[in-house]
């Protein structure tokens, strides 16, 4: 009787599938983009929304009869928000990014992104 | 009969820098209660066209547009009331001091020019926008009955009290 034997493996591939699984399991949450969103009412930014990340997008809801717009101070975002409107910011980069309304520069508020 | 709070009310919103009057008498009711508000919102709308025909500084330009835009807002927000609520505006001593002192002013603004005109039209928003939010928080607010007013004369005055620390800060900055 006959054995027939499986090929030897190549070393290499020995070494990639044990560098593979050496790996970490890849976070859902950090691969996912996700959609935070900032109601604007009452001349007022609402809070901020926690957990943001690079690749996130900011809806904008505008609920005031007036035009306002988010705009950032480090001029990475600058969205036009006509009255009962909305609209998006994707966000590139990190960090505490301040924005305000040019309309009514007493209107403000931050974003704090993470990687 | 000339309506004594009203008349007191246009003392009141024409004292600038003086004391308010602190005599009480019978509050305006809502229909002159609309009217005054109204009437402010329009002059004001009207002193942004002035700045737009008079200056060429970018920021005074942004400024008088956003008091146009947003001052037309509710204005138009006012009038979808009042028809509502059916409430004829009713003109009323304070109304007509407001238009009367508004009418000098443009006057007196026509004749500047340049930064002169600017550096003018901006202290008298700030000193309009404070005379205003004076007027609301202290007469046309409380005074106010239908409740859809009253919510409408406060967000004017949020709004209002930004225009007028914007105004402040643009003030600060063409001294």
């Amino acid at each position: 009787m006959t054995v027939r034997r499986s090929p030897p493996i190549p070393p290499l591939s020995l070494a990639v599938a044990a560098a593979v699984l050496a790996l970490p399991p890849a976070s859902p949450a950090a691969a996912a983009s996700r959609v935070h969103t900032i109601i604007i009412d009452k001349m007022k930014f609402g809070p901020a929304p926690a957990g943001i990340h690079t690749g996130d997008t900011i809806i904008w809801v505008n609920r005031d009869m007036f035009k306002h717009s988010a705009t950032a101070r480090d001029k990475s975002f600058n969205v036009d928000l006509p009255p009962n409107s909305r609209g998006k910011t994707l966000i590139r980069h990190s960090g505490t990014i301040a924005f305000y309304c040019i309309y009514h520069p007493g209107m403000t508020g931050s974003l704090s992104v993470a990687k | 009969m000339i309506n004594k709070l009203v008349l007191c009310g246009a003392c009141a919103l024409l004292m600038l820098s003086g004391p308010a009057i602190a005599q009480k008498a019978a509050a305006p009711n809502d229909a002159e209660i609309a009217h005054i508000a109204y009437t402010a919102g329009q002059l004001d709308e009207d002193a942004g066209k002035q700045a737009l025909a008079r200056s060429h500084n970018k920021a005074v330009r942004s400024f008088a547009e956003t008091m146009i835009r947003d001052h037309g807002a509710v204005n138009a927000q006012a009038l979808a009331l009042v028809k509502k609520l059916h409430v004829t505006p009713q003109d009323n001593a304070t109304s007509e001091a407001l238009t009367k002192q508004a009418k000098e002013k443009a006057r007196e603004l026509g004749k500047l020019s340049g930064s002169a005109f600017d550096r003018a039209y901006i202290q008298n928003e700030v000193a309009f926008h404070r005379t205003v939010n004076g007027a609301l928080k202290t007469t046309l607010i409380p005074s106010a009955h239908s409740t859809e007013l009253k919510s409408l004369l406060e967000t004017g005055l949020t709004l209002f009290e930004e225009h007028q620390k914007h105004a402040e800060q643009l003030a600060a900055k063409l001294r």
